[in-house]
């Protein structure tokens, strides 16, 4: 068939050009045009060219954070990727209890963000909270206030109340989405529970699993909202992660030159990340 | 291999079946003989795969017992059974390759592996794909994939039947053929116990020494593929098999004579009834097309190539018949029954016609 070349096609995207422009590519710009110029107010600029980028690079406080951001990363996606497909796996495929587990499952990730840190500062609260009179009165000495541990337990107890279940729902679609007739010819040869798992359900999950994975990677990155309500980034820097410490710096301090240049770095950093991720992941996929 | 017995076998899928509506099985009492090649066939819905998945343990029937070689299995789990089952759409574990796919099923009942490489490699000859062993399975075409569920039943020597439920819906037509010889052929030369589940009329008659015709829940005839289409013994088997099926007419008997109609037909004996609801059963292929006889009014001709199938109407009923393809339809359209080719059924179910 002779293809047609019309130039007028390109109007067709034009929407969708003008729409990611103005709410992603232009306040990127702008985000760039801070992180490599100074200002004094009056709206006075001067070019500075990198060295907001070489300061953010050498600051021991970017790399902290950093540091703690990884951490917290690594700890949500090593409880939270196993325990969603545990409990994936444990639902009921059919019958009434299919709705309620979705429903209950569903709940967290339907609250507020901020609800849910709020949620959680009282829940802990040594004084009122539920959790934390109950683990007082059962004689431990937990208090997130001024614990660095406690306040990270915390802050991960949280974050994996609120996300495992997008992990479960995630799996549970990829999981009924295997006809019967697999799991039949299984029983017929003779397969145990491991096998079947690990020959036809993550084999079957291995999208979806792929996606879990970046959509917490990612969350859990640029974590903010839930830890900010609850402990503040603290006690000290203990739970200031980077998106904690860029809203100090940018807001809180008004260094908007390095704050402009750490959001750039912050923001490479994720893009890299899950790159990686993804590439590791698909070839992976490609290679078996 | 083994004999199978069905015992009495009911089957509902409910707790609790009030009425005979309720049984997806109603009861099926028969032998699959040790070694022989038999076919289901029944529409969608009328418990061809309920009878199957309670043959390989699948499910447990509600009701009767289940014999395989004179032992009873009904309790037994289908890993006890010992039985393989190709399914509709072909299930392969696409992460392995096409030799662990085979080997995998002897794998999980430990055996050892210098005994699974000869197995498997034996198979893989047996199914024609030795050249791919080393290859991932997800990559194969459905019939190669198909092929490799058929592997992993014959990889075991020992199992007591290999049962097909449709195998060959998602193949493409001309390696239908092809899978379907390469089937009778290893029936053969290896003697297992085959019973294959198809609504297709055309895959039962050619892959089967008997089939096996079910109809809502029941099995309405056994017979072999020439006996089902002389004698059908339910007007379901006359319609369902053949193309067109069987012209289902209401008549009166009058002794060895029916009346259809205005019209007298003579019947080839004297049947063993005076009931009532009784209806004449002719093939189109019986069904003689000339100037004399009973009118008729033609609405149709399909030309289907090796013959013609005329659509008339006779006594305001639906009728078919079959015309070479070089006849003409005459002018003045009458039609005639070859006695050879009447079957009497009363209240659908076949009635012997004495000499």
């Amino acid at each position: 068939m002779e293809k047609t070349w019309n130039n007028r096609a390109w109007f067709m995207v034009l929407p969708v050009l003008v729409l990611v422009a103005f709410s992603a590519v232009i306040p990127l710009m702008t985000v760039v045009n801070y992180s490599v110029q100074d200002t004094f107010g009056g709206n006075q600029f001067f070019w500075v060219g990198s060295e907001w980028y070489q300061e953010i690079l050498h600051s021991d406080r970017f790399w902290a954070a950093m540091g703690r951001n990884l951490l917290f990363s690594a700890i949500i996606l090593a409880i939270q990727i196993p325990l969603g497909i545990f409990i994936a796996l444990n639902m009921p495929r059919k019958g009434w209890g299919v709705p309620v587990c979705l429903v209950l499952m569903a709940l967290p990730l339907l609250i507020p963000w901020n609800v849910v840190g709020t949620i959680w500062q009282v829940f802990g609260r040594i004084d009122i909270g539920l959790l934390g009179r109950g683990l007082a009165e059962l004689g431990f000495d937990y208090n997130y206030v001024n614990d660095p541990f406690d306040a990270w337990v915390t802050v991960i107890v949280m974050d994996v109340w609120h996300w495992t279940s997008l992990v479960v729902l995630l799996c549970y679609a990829g999981l009924v989405s295997i006809p019967d007739a697999f799991y039949q010819a299984a029983k017929i040869d003779g397969a145990s529970r491991w096998a079947v798992f690990r020959y036809i359900q993550l084999p079957k999950m291995q999208r979806v699993l792929l996606i879990a994975v970046l959509l917490r990677f990612m969350d859990s990155f640029m974590i903010y909202t839930e830890p900010f309500v609850v402990t503040g980034g603290g006690p000290g820097n203990s739970t200031t992660y980077l998106s904690i410490d860029l809203v100090k710096m940018a807001v809180g301090q008004f260094d908007l030159g390095p704050a402009a240049a750490m959001s750039i770095v912050y923001f490479l950093i994720v893009l890299l990340l899950s790159w990686v991720f993804y590439t590791v992941m698909t070839n992976y996929d490609a290679e078996r | 291999m083994a004999r199978i017995d069905l015992n009495h076998i009911r089957h509902a899928y409910g707790a609790h079946p009030k009425s005979e509506s309720d049984y997806a099985l109603r009861e099926v009492h028969h032998t699959f003989e040790d070694g022989g090649a038999y076919a289901l066939l029944g529409p969608s819905g009328c418990g061809k795969t309920t009878l199957l998945n309670i043959i390989s343990g699948l499910l447990h029937a509600s009701h009767g017992q289940l014999l395989f070689d004179g032992k009873d299995v009904t309790r037994l789990s289908t890993q006890e059974r010992n039985i393989a089952q190709v399914f509709q759409f072909p299930v392969i574990y696409d992460t392995m390759t096409v030799y662990d796919n085979l080997a995998f099923p002897l794998r999980n009942r430990g055996v050892a592996e210098p005994e699974v490489d000869r197995k498997v490699r034996e198979t893989l000859d047996m199914i024609d794909l030795a050249d791919w062993a080393k290859r991932k399975a997800r990559g194969l075409t459905a019939d190669q994939k198909q092929k490799i569920s058929l592997g992993r039943g014959l990889v075991r020597s020992d199992v007591n039947a290999i049962l097909f439920d449709e195998p060959l819906t998602v193949i493409d037509p001309h390696m239908k053929w092809v899978l379907r010889s390469q089937l009778k052929q290893l029936h053969r030369r290896f003697g297992y116990t085959m019973i294959y589940v198809t609504h297709d009329q055309t895959e039962a008659l050619t892959f089967a020494e008997k089939v096996v015709v079910m109809y809502d829940g029941q099995i309405v005839q056994i017979g072999t593929p020439a006996e089902l289409f002389e004698r059908p013994r339910h007007t379901f088997v006359g319609y369902f098999i053949g193309s067109p099926g069987m012209n289902v007419l209401p008549v009166a008997i009058d002794g060895r004579r029916a009346r259809l109609g205005d019209h007298v037909l003579d019947l080839p004996g004297t049947p063993e009834t005076d009931g009532n609801a009784i209806e004449l059963g002719i093939r189109p292929e019986y069904v003689r097309l000339g100037t004399s006889g009973m009118p008729v009014s033609i609405h149709k001709v399909e030309d289907i190539g090796r013959h013609k199938v005329v659509r008339a109407r006779l006594e305001g009923r639906e009728i078919a018949a079959i015309l070479g393809e070089d006849d003409h339809v005459p002018a003045e359209p009458h039609v005639s029954f070859d006695p050879a080719g009447i079957n009497l059924y009363e209240r659908s179910w076949r009635v012997e016609m004495g000499a």
